[in-house]
């Protein structure tokens, strides 16, 4: 879509966008260049000479069971956090559409960790689920189980999922929240008055008009989970123990800024470079589509 | 407007709400309750769970000294200024290079219009995560390394933003326009007189959104800066937890933390409208 009446300078439009674009060239088409440079060479050990080698860095990766091992990982960890964060968050909503006393006062409590950064949100687990000084962690212990994310691995997957779906759980509530609002009442009555129950409605009426909400709320959930938990991973485990919270985006981090191998490092930025282009592009015909029906 | 049937299961909704309000609000609890113990109290198990007096020592001494430890973290007073210049700069900048870059795809028609339109959305593909190492050269090579230059430039662009504003510009009716040049009007009086009055909610939205991303960041500072005095709230945090060699100052920890979400847990609540305006808004 595009306007009918428009100004007419020849140079204002160009000088309006320099500071945009000069931001986007230097440091996002830039290094994205760089990456993609750096993925299909070799570099020695002092980085004195640099040579091509082709998709070698790739063929490394995927021949290394250890980045397999991570980007499994990373699935499963993105998978429990989504569920994690939409089902609770679906189910808020749909009670928080019922209530009239106190609406304003729960939303308000439940959308608080939005705000919170992820680093600061894992410093509260950790905190929690401390073997040393935890409460959550004396409960645990109480109950006769056997609680130290510090050396099981299992458990600090646990402790870093329940952070991170802590965290998203506001976000979703608020998109649950709004696609509810949205869906006709006047259906729900009709349906109550041929005498169908709850979970018959939702089933039947609420849950398919929620579709293209839950759908788009999934995808940007893996996207959270893939990129923005760096900071909940970082300060709660570090991607320890023995890597068993490392996810592909700490990879990255591990090896390019820790190891300092720039090659590997590398290529793992374009393989996840491609990953969200593809989530991106998913997000966006889903937007298209709901923009047309 | 019809009314629900609020005589049956009246009760069933409250009681999860409040099962919900108790998963978000416990970690804050214990957190702002440690931040009031002695180091001695929080060791203890279990931690006692209401607030003690030694409180305000604890937050005394976050904000004007900091912790003790293997990283010697500058107080609290530091972090919060490094962190509120690099929230508002990062918001203002966005907010800024967006409005004047949708301003230029909506209202001009020049060569390379969609090409430039479609380089600013393609950036929501590059998220700093994906490009670490490349962007560090970057800055180095610039000599922005320890500097509030190299914290916040390479976050200003801003896709979202520029979508949003593009899309409420396309709102603006073209009388207004054409009212505007009958009277003479250039393009740049226009935006300044009409164009930012009208954006009033939206750049409010966007503040919110934006306040909370340039606060909460973590990952680019924590590469960006080797100096502590730079560092920023969220970064310093991690950093004054002991790995091990070290006791972790819990009790300054804790009140550092309760300091690091008022900010963002203000603006929220402050500006709830806004923010779940600039939530939904952005992201459809």
């Amino acid at each position: 879509m595009d306007r009918r009446v428009i100004f007419s300078n020849k140079l204002l439009p160009y000088l309006l966008l320099a500071p945009q674009l000069a931001v986007t060239l230097v440091f996002f088409f830039w290094p994205a260049g760089q990456a993609i440079q750096m993925s299909v060479m070799e570099q020695d050990a002092f980085g004195l000479t640099k040579t091509f080698v082709g998709l070698a860095n790739f063929k490394e990766l995927f021949n290394d069971p250890e980045y397999l091992k991570t980007f499994w990982r990373t699935i499963i960890f993105s998978g429990a956090v989504a569920i994690c964060a939409l089902v609770p968050a679906l189910l808020f909503a749909l009670m928080a559409e019922r209530v009239v006393r106190g609406a304003t006062f729960y939303r308000t409590i439940l959308v608080l960790p939005y705000a919170i950064a992820p680093a600061v949100a894992g410093v509260l687990w950790l905190f929690m689920f401390s073997p040393s000084v935890g409460i959550v962690a004396y409960w645990l212990k109480k109950l006769g189980i056997d609680w130290n994310p510090k050396l099981d691995g299992n458990d600090a997957m646990l402790l870093v999922i329940m952070a991170a779906a802590w965290k998203q759980i506001s976000y979703n509530f608020l998109f649950f929240l709004a696609g509810l609002q949205s869906i006709p009442k006047a259906l729900l009555e009709a349906a109550s008055i041929d005498g169908a129950g709850e979970w018959r409605k939702f089933r039947t009426i609420i849950f398919p008009l929620l579709s293209p909400t839950t759908f788009f709320l999934l995808v940007v959930n893996i996207v959270y989970a893939f990129f923005d938990t760096f900071g909940i991973i970082d300060a709660v485990t570090s991607g320890g123990p023995a890597k068993a919270t490392e996810v592909l985006v700490y990879k990255v981090y591990y090896d390019g800024v820790v190891a300092l191998n720039l090659g590997t490092s590398s290529a793992q930025s374009v393989i996840l470079m491609v990953i969200v282009i593809l989530l991106t592009a998913v997000q966006f015909r889903y937007v298209e589509k709901k923009v047309h029906y | 407007m019809a009314q629900v049937d609020y005589s049956r299961s009246n009760w069933l909704p409250h009681v999860i709400l409040w099962i919900g309000l108790f998963i978000t609000a416990f970690p804050l609890y214990v957190t702002f309750v440690a931040s009031t113990l002695t180091p001695t109290e929080i060791a203890q198990t279990p931690m006692q769970m209401y607030p003690s007096l030694q409180g305000v020592d604890n937050y005394a001494t976050a904000f004007s000294k900091g912790s003790a430890g293997t990283y010697l973290s500058p107080p609290a007073m530091t972090l919060l200024f490094n962190s509120l210049i690099v929230a508002l700069v990062v918001t203002f900048g966005k907010i800024a290079v967006s409005l004047i870059s949708a301003y230029a795809v909506v209202f001009f028609r020049f060569p390379g219009r969609m090409f430039f339109f479609w380089m600013i959305f393609i950036t929501l593909m590059l998220p700093v995560e994906v490009r670490i190492l490349p962007t560090y050269k970057v800055v180095t090579d610039l000599n922005l390394i320890n500097s509030y230059a190299g914290l916040t430039l390479p976050l200003i662009a801003s896709a979202t933003a520029t979508l949003l504003f593009r899309q409420f510009f396309m709102t603006i009716p073209d009388e207004l326009v054409e009212a505007a040049k009958i009277d003479g009007a250039g393009p740049m009086r226009f935006f300044k007189d009409v164009v930012i009055p009208l954006s009033r909610t939206n750049i409010a939205a966007m503040f919110v959104i934006l306040f909370i991303y340039g606060w909460n960041q973590y990952l680019w500072p924590l590469l960006i800066t080797t100096s502590n005095s730079l560092d920023v709230i969220v970064v310093a945090i991690k950093k004054m937890i002991g790995t091990g060699a070290e006791p972790t100052d819990w009790h300054i920890v804790m009140a550092t933390t309760i300091l690091a979400l008022i900010p963002p847990v203000l603006v929220i609540v402050a500006m709830q409208k806004s923010f779940v305006k600039g939530l939904t808004d952005t992201e459809k």
